[in-house]
């Protein structure tokens, strides 16, 4: 846990925000409270916070006076609209560009692609 | 009652003629928690003394909560400065030293001392002298939560305790704090245990201030770079290069101070590994004094 070089209240944003895209949070649901969050990760309270505050902040979570911290409604389809947009730019173009170092083709990359089968069968499959 | 905000300027401490601080200037915020990095010697111990007024200031100014705490008694019962030696009466069992700190610190809780020794397993029967060392460092960790004082500073308390005992230490110290919050200074040599737990880091070096920062800005401001040599070196240029290692034609450099990202992006997209700096090894690197091998 926290490897990157990235502020660790932003990696406890991602991982959140990862759990709601995965399902393994659903709307609604109680995320842990900051104290909670803090002792498990042995991290600051206020990191903890700072990461909630940002999900706060983009509409992710919401919070309950005096009871918690909340999955917001609509999160994961908020959560993917955003991802949706970023996918081809921070997560395609790095892998074209050492699909190219390695002399792959595009026809080879489709070919691939069209391997996986429907991509959109897949989502709907999944439990 | 909310913890104290600490500051100093320009201050210093002299043992003799010998100086061991030079003109220390900090800024610590309330209801934090701080942490005091420094290798041996590098003046840890004196500043905390001197936060908590055990010493005189040879020089410059001392504020807690906005006081000069030095022979400040209503200001001193809410400073509380856990050192490695104990600050124990030998002969007494740990249940009459917790009273006496009850006594002695408006604030101290006795009944969360005796349920902290029950959880470190020591035996509030046992004096205070034939304690190992593993359970003196446990019971100056108990001392310092329970004192819930307004300035706690623990110097290096969890060294000598083992693995186990340290990580029940970090966990009632984040359970306390956020029921509690105060002001909290951890000085350390060990620091890839407590890193996480830290809100600012204070860096002594040879007595200065060698860095201050919040922890966070901390692990941004380095990075280390992995790959050919000579590539390598053209993506560190202009950069400041604290730590240099060599692994055949593989070359790992430690760049630290404000990082251009985008510099940074487009040696990763040249195939260069960017990874993140423990602060442990940032340390090393600021705090070595040797000459930096390789080439």
């Amino acid at each position: 846990m926290f490897e990157g070089r990235e502020p660790i209240y932003h990696q406890i944003a991602e991982a959140i925000r990862g759990e709601i895209l995965s399902g393994a949070l659903a709307e609604e649901d109680q995320v842990m409270s900051t104290t909670q969050y803090a002792t498990t990760y042995r991290i600051n309270p206020a990191t903890a916070a700072k990461a909630f505050a940002e999900l706060v902040d983009e509409g992710v979570l919401y919070k309950r006076r005096g009871v918690g911290m909340f999955v917001a409604p609509g999160a994961a389809a908020r959560l993917r609209a955003t991802r949706r947009a970023a996918f081809f730019t921070e997560r395609m173009d790095p892998v074209i560009r050492e699909a190219a170092l390695l002399g792959l083709s595009t026809e080879d990359l489709t070919a691939y692609l069209a391997s996986q089968g429907d991509l959109e069968q897949t989502t709907k499959e999944r439990p | 009652m909310n913890g104290y905000p600490v500051r100093t300027e320009g201050l210093g401490m002299s043992y003799g003629r010998t100086p061991a601080l030079h003109s220390i200037s900090l800024d610590l915020a309330p209801d934090r928690i701080h942490g005091l990095l420094g290798r041996n010697a590098a003046g840890k111990t004196t500043l905390l003394s001197g936060l908590a007024a055990l010493r005189p200031a040879s020089a410059g100014t001392i504020l807690i909560g906005g006081q000069d705490p030095f022979e400040n008694e209503r200001l001193m019962e809410h400073i509380c400065l856990i050192r490695e030696s104990g600050d124990f009466i030998p002969d007494r069992r740990l249940s009459s030293n917790l009273r006496y700190l009850q006594l002695a610190r408006p604030t101290f809780d006795l009944d969360y001392a005796e349920s902290l020794l029950e959880a470190f397993r020591l035996d509030p029967r046992k004096r205070a002298q034939t304690l190992s060392r593993g359970q003196a460092s446990a019971f100056g960790a108990i001392a310092g939560l329970a004192s819930r004082a307004p300035l706690t500073m623990f110097d290096e308390v969890h060294l000598g305790m083992d693995a186990p005992s340290r990580q029940r230490f970090y966990d009632e110290l984040l359970k306390d704090f956020v029921e509690h919050p105060r002001t909290i200074i951890l000085s350390s040599h060990l620091i890839s245990e407590v890193e996480h737990l830290l809100e600012t880091v204070t860096i002594l070096h040879d007595g200065n201030v060698l860095l201050a920062d919040e922890a966070d800005a901390l692990r941004t401001r380095g990075a280390t770079l992995t790959g050919p040599s000579a590539l390598v070196d053209q993506h560190a240029d202009g950069q400041t290069v604290v730590g240099l290692r060599d692994l055949g034609p593989t070359r790992q450099v430690t760049v630290f101070g404000d990082l251009d990202e985008e510099s940074l992006r487009s040696a990763q997209a040249d195939g260069i590994q960017v990874g993140s700096v423990p602060l442990q090894d940032l340390f090393i690197h600021l705090t070595n004094d040797e000459p930096r091998e390789g080439s």
